[in-house]
C-alpha cells in the first residue's frame, strides 16, 4: 500500500504501446493513463484490440515495444504471477474457476498467502481465511453456496465467483473483460450493484459492451479503433464525438 | 494437518482399511512364498500409480516415462547389491577380481569412478532418492518453464525413456547391457535369496508402500493438492491468482519421479535383478495403463490398479502368453471408453451407495474423488 501518495501520480501509465502478430498490428502506438480510484470503461468495435490491451497490462501477451508502469514500476519485463503479486487482477471474458472445487476452496487459492511450492504445502485454513472467505463470498452473492462445486453455479453465478477471487486477491487495479457479457436482466443488475461496491479504494478497468451499464459505471470512457485511440474522456464527451458515432455507436 | 477436515473421509478410510488388511494379514497368511513374492513385484507398481495418481490425476500432467525413474531408482538399488555380489572372494576366476562380472567380460580392468560410491548404503538410499528427483527437476525446469505441456510433454518423456533404454542397453560395460544387473546376493551380508529373508522384503515394501500413501494423501489434502486440480482445469486462472504454475507442476513431477524410484528399488531387492527391459516405452505406458484402470484421481484406486493389472498379467501369461498385449490394448479401450474413473469410479458409482444403504446412514453428497474427477473424461 502507497501512504500519502502524490494525486497528480498515475496508477497506471501506458505510452507508446505496440504489439504486432505477424505485422499486423492489433495496438498500434497506445497511449492512456489511469489514476487512483478511477474507473475507466474501454469500448470499441470488434477487433479493435481492446482485450489484447488486458492481455498486455497483466502479461498475458508480451509487447513489441512500449511501455506500461504500474506504480513506476515496468510490467512489460515482468511474468504474469509477479504481475498478479504487484497488485493487478484480471478477470477473463469466459468465466475460468475451478469446476472441480467447491466455491470455498477457489476462493481460498485467490487468498494472497502461501503461493510458493512451500508456502502452499504449510499453508493452513486459519479463522482469517475463513472470515475473508465469508466476507467475500457474502459481497458476491453464494454464502450459501460455499460447499458446492463450482461446475455447479450458473453462468452468472461462475462470473461472481470470479470477480470474487479478484476481490479476495485486494489488486490495486482491477481489470474486468465483458463482466455482464451473457447474463440475465436481473443478474445484471444486481453485478453493477456488486461493481459499484467493489470498486472502493481501487481502480478499475473494465471492457464492456452494454451502453446502459457503462454509462452507469465509467467516470472516463476510452474508445478503440483498430488498435488506437479515436476518442477518450467523460460519456457524455464520448457519445457526442462524430468519428465515435460514425465507426462505433451509430449502429 | 489441516483444521476441520480429517486426514481421511469415510470411503477413504474403507479404502485404507481394505488394503492394508489384504496387505497386511490376508496375504501374507493365504499365499506360498513364490506367490507373496510376485505380490511384491506387483506393489512395486503401486508406488509408480501413486506417483501418476499425484502428477497425472491431480496435476493433469501425463508422463509416458515413469519407466526411466523406476529404471534410475532401480538401478542405484541394483549397482550396490551388484557390488557387494562382487567381492574379490566371490569373482577370483575373473581376469579383474572384485568387479562385477559383465564389466571383466565387458574387457574393463577397474571399477568406474560413478561406480565407486555405490560401496555406502547411506550413498545408495540418497542416489534412489535423489538421482532420479533431481533428473525430474531438470527435465520438468526444462518443458514447463517453456510451457511445453500436454501432449508434447507426453511425448518427450516417452523419448527420455526410450533414450535411456537404449543408452543402457548400448554402454554394456558399466550398465550389463541388455541382461541387466543379475545375480543379487546380499543387502550388508544379509542374503536376500531365501524364503524368509522374501516375507522380510515384502513387509518392508508394504510399510514404505503406506509411508508414501501417507505422503500423497498428506499432499493432496493441503492447498497444494488443490492447486494441482486447479491447474489441470484453469491454468491461465492458476497463473493469474499468482503462483508460478511452472513450479507447481515441476513438485508434482519430482514427487512421482521419486515414488516410482522407490518402487524401483524395492523391485531391485525382491526381484533380485533389474534390467532395461523396465525402463523403456512398454513398461511406462503399461504404467499408465495400470493407474488408468485403477482411477487416476483415486489413490487406493491405482494402487489396485497396479496389483490386479499385474495378477491378470501373471495369470495370462502363464496360460495364454500370446493373448497378453491383446488384453491390455482392449483393457486400455475399455478404461477409455467406457469407465473413463476406472475401478475406483465404478466403485463409487455401484458399490458404495450399496454399503451406505446397508449401513443405513444417511449418504454423504460428495465422494471426493467422484466429484474431481467428474469434469475430466480421460485424455
Amino acid at each position: 500500500m502507497l501512504v500519502g501518495h502524490q494525486p497528480k501520480e498515475f496508477l497506471l501509465a501506458v505510452s507508446g504501446l505496440t504489439v504486432s502478430f505477424d505485422g499486423f498490428k492489433a495496438v498500434n502506438d497506445l497511449s492512456f493513463y489511469i489514476e487512483e480510484n478511477e474507473i475507466r470503461v474501454i469500448i470499441g468495435p470488434n477487433g479493435a484490440g481492446k482485450t489484447t490491451v488486458l492481455d498486455l497490462i497483466c502479461g498475458k501477451t508480451k509487447a513489441t515495444s512500449g511501455s506500461i508502469q504500474f506504480r513506476g514500476k515496468e510490467l512489460t519485463k515482468m511474468k504474469e504471477n509477479e504481475i498478479v503479486q504487484t497488485g493487478v487482477g484480471r478477470k477473463f471474458q469466459t468465466p475460468s474457476v475451478f469446476e472441480d472445487l467447491t466455491v470455498f476452496e477457489n476462493l481460498e487459492i485467490s487468498f494472497p498467502r502461501g503461493r510458493t511450492v512451500f508456502g502452499s504445502l504449510t499453508f493452513q485454513r486459519d479463522q482469517l481465511v475463513k472470515d475473508r472467505v465469508e466476507d467475500v463470498a457474502e459481497m458476491i452473492f453464494l454464502k450459501d453456496k460455499l460447499n458446492t462445486y463450482a461446475d455447479e453455479l450458473s453462468h452468472g453465478q461462475k462470473q461472481w465467483l470470479e470477480i470474487g477471487m479478484l476481490l479476495i486477491q485486494d489488486p490495486d487495479l482491477l481489470m474486468l473483460d465483458e463482466p455482464v457479457a451473457g447474463m440475465s436482466v436481473s443478474e445484471r443488475v444486481k453485478t453493477a450493484e456488486l461493481l459499484n461496491r467493489i470498486i472502493k479504494n481501487r481502480s478499475v478497468l473494465v471492457i464492456e459492451h452494454d451502453m446502459k451499464f457503462v454509462e452507469d459505471i465509467a467516470h472516463k470512457v476510452t474508445v478503440l479503433h483498430q488498435g488506437q485511440i479515436l476518442s477518450e474522456g467523460a460519456m457524455e464527451k464520448v457519445k457526442n464525438d462524430p468519428k465515435v458515432i460514425e465507426v462505433y455507436l451509430g449502429h | 494437518m489441516i483444521i476441520n477436515s480429517r486426514f481421511f473421509n469415510r470411503s477413504e478410510l474403507t479404502g485404507f482399511i481394505v488394503l492394508a488388511a489384504v496387505l497386511f494379514v490376508i496375504l501374507p497368511l493365504s499365499l506360498d512364498v513364490f506367490r507373496l513374492n510376485l505380490v511384491a513385484k506387483y506393489l512395486t507398481y503401486a508406488f509408480v500409480a501413486l506417483g501418476l495418481v499425484l502428477c497425472w490425476g491431480y496435476g493433469g500432467i501425463l508422463s509416458l516415462g515413469q519407466g526411466v525413474f523406476f529404471g534410475l531408482g532401480g538401478y542405484c538399488m541394483a549397482m550396490f547389491l551388484k557390488l557387494e555380489a562382487s567381492s574379490v572372494e566371490n569373482t577370483k576366476i575373473q581376469s579383474t577380481p572384485g568387479i562385477p562380472d559383465f564389466m571383466d567380460w565387458n574387457q574393463i580392468t577397474s571399477l568406474p569412478l560413478f561406480w565407486q560410491p555405490f560401496h555406502s548404503l547411506t550413498f545408495t538410499i540418497l542416489a534412489i532418492i535423489f538421482v532420479p528427483g533431481l533428473f525430474a527437476l531438470i527435465i520438468g525446469t526444462a518443458m514447463f518453464k517453456r510451457r511445453v505441456g500436454g501432449t508434447y510433454f507426453a511425448i518427450i518423456t516417452q523419448a527420455v525413456a526410450a533414450i535411456l533404454t537404449i543408452l543402457i542397453v548400448g554402454q554394456q560395460g558399466y550398465t550389463g547391457g541388455i541382461n541387466g544387473m543379475t545375480d543379487l546376493r546380499t543387502l550388508k551380508g544379509w542374503d536376500i535369496r531365501p524364503d524368509h529373508a522374501k516375507i522380510i522384503l515384502y513387509f518392508v515394501e508394504v510399510v514404505l508402500l503406506f509411508t508414501c500413501i501417507g505422503i500423497a494423501q498428506f499432499i493432496r489434502l493441503t492447498k497444494l493438492g488443490r492447486i494441482l486440480v486447479a491447474m489441470r482445469e484453469q491454468e491461465d486462472r492458476v497463473r493469474f491468482s499468482g503462483y508460478s504454475v511452472a513450479n507447481f507442476k515441476i513438485f508434482a513431477f519430482c514427487m512421482a519421479a521419486i515414488f516410482a524410484a522407490i518402487g524401483g528399488a524395492m523391485f531391485a531387492l525382491n526381484v533380485g535383478f533389474m534390467s532395461p527391459s523396465f525402463v523403456g516405452i512398454v513398461p511406462s505406458i503399461e504404467m499408465v495403463i495400470y493407474t488408468a484402470v485403477g482411477g487416476r484421481t483415486s489413490i487406493f484406486g491405482a494402487i489396485w490398479g497396479a496389483i490386479l493389472v499385474n495378477f491378470a498379467k501373471t495369470s495370462l501369461s502363464e496360460s495364454f502368453p500370446q493373448l497378453w498385449l491383446f488384453s491390455l490394448g482392449a483393457l486400455f479401450i475399455a478404461v477409455v471408453l467406457a469407465f473413463p474413473n476406472g475401478l475406483s469410479g465404478l466403485w463409487a458409482d455401484y458399490v458404495q451407495p450399496r454399503i451406505d444403504r446397508l449401513f443405513a446412514r444417511k449418504p454423504k453428497s460428495g465422494w471426493n474423488g467422484n466429484s474431481v474427477a467428474d469434469g475430466a473424461p480421460a485424455e
